[in-house]
């Protein structure tokens, strides 16, 4: 395993790689139609797109006959590769932040990447009504935790609304006298504006300490306060709100209480009666990011339909599909291609799901999200139709770096498992005790 | 035998009643207040540090400090004279972060209550906030919280370590360290420098009370670091025109956060190091990091930050209670092999480094790891190096310990073969210009 533990060092390794051409794919770009044909990638970037390309100098050539390229997927709501997801102890944990707590080396990054995920927008958890900071991430396994972080990209912080803000289904809730404020959708919606109240008044005082230093008046600059400054970035639209929600009343007061506070919301997480105010959430601008065909599991998920996603999608909404799930995260295609079997969708639309639409949601299309030159060399290779049950992804790039190989994979594992038979012996009682060579 | 006789014969502290031992322990302080005579090592190999090893010579020892060395040094009529043929002198070693004599068992300041304002101790009510300075104990120090009657001095003391760097290290902000000598002497005596660093934890208070995350700990130290700031400007504007401004309120764990003259910061795993460091950049603090295990693979962000880390001892281990059948993963199996190598990679990369024992309790323990670095590629100067000079360099002492150099502090230990050999013993231990003689064990290790 390799660790260029330094930013430097990765974009030297990636300007010194050979440009790659992959040929004779069927290349699914999802902004356009689909072609038989070749991608060129050079110095991280897409390079050319077409049936004919010029190859360079030099180029390393995949011959991906019989199988189909996309873009790498994104998933707009997942929490893998962090060491912890929620700061629970308060209701409006905006100081906390999933930057700080990236695990880079975590398994389920690896495993996302095998199943075709490039970017994943990694959200801090549910049990606050603000929670706290996001991180969009892209999976350069090998990278360290900074590396990771998708430069660029728009912050967001995570909003939460019903059950589990209210701490409906944890135990702390049941013991007596130990509820955390709030208990109830009420009391949300009240901890929502009172935090906003709190972050306009120190908008206020912040710009009247602006205005006394641009007059060169004597002013102490106020306490920061790592609560409300996300709060603030919210307001004056430098940070994307991501909120947890499922019922459409609560859905329905969060735009409201948006409007009157001036600010937007950027999506509506899981959302799962999204269907019912599809045409609400469209006219407020916020995007939907929903699951597949998951219900039932706890009360506010019992009104959940599977037409969800395709019903929202064609009444103007900006929809993705979305896993927030180690698991369901290595197989979001199939969970996109459930939307052709419920609503109707077309492969390209199933597509958009989990790939341009989520890029669109966190704004960073411009970057990711189809195959189009320019654009990061973000791509999976599948030996199938990705929306057949069957696919498996093959190769996976990310800044045009090879990331994931299954055949690589499955080719390293003897000596892997080599390797860790060679140091458990080495531990055995008695063993001498030879120095340890270091890994390259 | 006369108690309190600067170079008596040691206690055998296990044959004596426990009840007898604490006031036995108090007694050689009366020794100890008196000026100890000079002490003259003659014919000794002299392992100096700083510089070249003297292969026959002798050490004169007056008033607590060195006074000179080299191959010709008049001895005065009244000094003790030890002949030391066949032994080596060192620099009395250091542990770089020790919890010993510091007062641990102090009762654990927990969540401030809000209603009570700021710092206000109590262990029930959750906090709510940064506000309410959670694991918070920045203003306690070491120095002052000294347990002079510990029992581990004299532990560590016949193991060759002369003097720790002690913290208080409950919570978040754990409280200021000194660097002490470990003297049988009054609390006082046996401080070198009584306030060298804040150690910082990113503990959590458990659920309901902030913070219960990893990502809340750094938040708090975020906004500590900013709210100390912000304090300082407010103080400075009060202190600078009073009439009609608002009085700051005291904070006394901002007053212990901006006394700090290093934040120790925990970095064991390499994307514990990467945090810490960005957290120190961020922060503009002077930081030591602690940990070190999986540093071999840091090596050079730790280079260019400048920042030394203090490592680890205390190797990572197969657990022994763990089920036999259970499948380790590659990574795991190679922190194992390969912690042990850190303080070769470091010493390589340039990177300055010192050991300490990290809840070891017991010196031959510390001694089995420090060999396990040495048979991983670190050399035995460097590895002398990370428990003499290296942490009196870290910690600002250098100009009086970590090396045999005249007019510094006169820590030794004298032994009777290379320092980290197995069969090597210890024979004197010098703390202070004052000579302890260790108890020779039999089936020692």
């Amino acid at each position: 395993m390799k660790h260029p533990y330094s930013l430097a060092l990765l974009t030297q390794a990636i300007l010194a790689a050979p440009p790659v051409v992959i040929r004779n794919a069927h290349v699914i770009p999802v902004t356009r139609p689909a072609f038989t044909g070749s991608v060129v990638i050079e110095n991280g970037r897409i390079r050319q797109a077409a049936e004919q390309v010029t190859v360079p100098q030099g180029a390393t050539i995949i011959d991906a006959a019989g199988q189909y390229l996309m873009p790498g997927i994104i998933d707009c709501h997942s929490h893998i590769g962090v060491e912890a997801i929620n700061e629970g102890s308060v209701s409006v944990s905006s100081m906390a932040g999933i930057e700080d707590v990236i695990a880079p080396e975590e398994i389920a990054i690896y495993r996302a990447l095998a199943g075709g995920v490039t970017t994943a927008n990694v959200l801090h958890g549910s049990a606050n009504s603000i929670g706290g900071k996001c991180a969009v991430i892209k999976l350069r396994w090998g990278a360290s935790a900074r590396e990771m972080l998708f430069e660029g990209a728009k912050p967001g912080i995570k909003f939460a609304l019903g059950e589990n803000p209210k701490r409906t289904n944890s135990p702390s809730s049941r013991g007596a006298g130990t509820a955390r404020y709030p208990t109830t959708r009420m009391g949300v919606e009240d901890v929502i504006r009172e935090a906003f109240t709190e972050a306009k008044a120190y908008q206020k005082e912040w710009r009247e300490y602006q205005l006394k230093t641009e007059r060169r008046e004597p002013a102490i600059a106020p306490r920061r306060d790592f609560k409300l400054e996300p709060l603030v970035d919210v307001l004056e639209n430098r940070r994307f709100v991501h909120a947890h929600c499922y019922r459409s009343d609560e859905i329905l007061m969060l735009l409201r209480v948006a409007e009157e506070f001036g600010f937007r919301i950027r999506t509506l997480q899981h959302v799962l009666e999204g269907y019912k105010v599809a045409k609400e959430i469209a006219a407020h601008g916020a995007g939907a990011s929903t699951f597949s065909d998951w219900w039932a599991y706890k009360v506010e998920a019992y009104d959940a339909i599977p037409y969800n996603a395709a019903i929202m999608l064609k009444k103007g909404v900006l929809v993705s599909i979305n896993s927030d799930s180690p698991d369901v995260i290595r197989r979001l295609n199939t969970e996109a291609a459930k939307t052709m079997r419920y609503g109707g969708l077309t492969e390209t639309e199933a597509l958009s799901l989990i790939t341009i639409n989520p890029a669109r949601q966190l704004e960073i299309d411009g970057r990711v999200g189809s195959i189009d030159t320019g654009k990061d060399a973000d791509l999976v290779l599948f030996d199938k139709h990705p929306l057949s049950n069957y696919a498996v992804a093959q190769k996976v790039f990310v800044d045009g770096e090879l990331r994931f190989d299954r055949a690589r994979d499955l080719a390293a594992r003897p000596e892997r498992e080599a390797a860790r038979q060679a140091l458990l012996e080495r531990e055995r009682p008695g063993a001498r005790r030879a120095p340890a060579r270091r890994a390259q | 035998m006369i108690l309190g006789q600067a170079d008596s014969p040691p206690m055998k502290p296990l044959r004596i009643p426990p009840c007898a031992r604490a006031a036995l322990a108090l007694l050689p302080f009366l020794g100890a207040a008196a000026d100890p005579p000079a002490l003259a090592v003659r014919n000794a190999r002299i392992v100096t540090v700083t510089g070249p090893v003297l292969e026959n010579g002798t050490l004169l020892v007056r008033n607590g400090l060195i006074e000179a060395l080299g191959g010709n040094v008049p001895v005065p009529a009244n000094a003790w004279v030890l002949d030391g043929a066949g032994l080596t002198v060192y620099p009395g070693l250091m542990d770089a972060l020790s919890t010993l004599a510091a007062g641990a068992d102090l009762p654990q300041p927990g969540a401030a209550s809000p209603r009570n304002g700021p710092s206000a101790p109590s262990g029930a009510t959750p906090a709510r906030g940064p506000e309410d300075r959670p694991l918070t104990t920045s203003w306690i120090k070491a120095a002052d919280t000294l347990q002079a009657a510990d029992r581990n001095i004299d532990l560590f003391r016949q193991a060759g370590f002369t003097g720790a760097a002690t913290f208080p290290t409950r919570g978040i902000f754990g409280g200021h360290g000194a660097v002490i000598n470990l003297a049988s002497a009054p609390a006082g005596k046996m401080v070198v420098e009584p306030s060298v660093g804040l150690y910082a934890a990113l503990a959590t208070g458990g659920a309901g009370s902030f913070p219960s995350s990893l990502m809340g700990s750094i938040s708090y130290i975020r906004q500590i670091y900013a709210d100390a700031a912000h304090y300082v400007a407010m103080k400075e504007a009060y202190a600078a025109n009073a009439r009609g401004r608002q009085r700051p309120a005291y904070d006394r764990a901002l007053e212990g956060v901006l006394e700090a003259r290093r934040l120790l910061l925990p970095g064991s795993r390499a994307v514990e190091i990467e945090r810490s460091l960005r957290l120190a950049a961020e922060l503009k603090v002077r930081a030591v990091l602690y940990g070190g295990h999986e540093a071999y693979r840091v090596t050079e962000p730790l280079k260019q930050s400048g920042m030394p880390i203090l490592v680890s001892v205390k190797w990572p281990e197969r657990d022994p209670n763990g089920d036999p059948d259970e499948v380790e993963s590659l990574r795991q199996l190679r922190l194992r092999a390969q912690a042990p190598g850190s303080p070769a990679a470091l010493a390589q990369a340039g990177v300055r480094f010192a050991f300490y024992s990290d809840g070891l309790q017991s010196p031959d323990q510390i001694k089995r790891g420090v060999r396990r670095a040495i048979e991983n590629g670190l050399d035995e100067t460097a590895a002398l190096r990370a428990m003499t000079l290296a942490p009196a360099e870290i910690f600002g002492v250098a100009d009086r310990l970590g090396s045999i150099e005249p007019g510094k502090i006169a820590n030794l230990v004298i032994a009777d073969g290379p320092l980290f050999a197995e069969t090597t013993r210890i024979r004197y231990v010098v703390v202070d210009g004052v000579k302890y003689e260790p108890v020779q064990r039999e089936n020692a290790r």
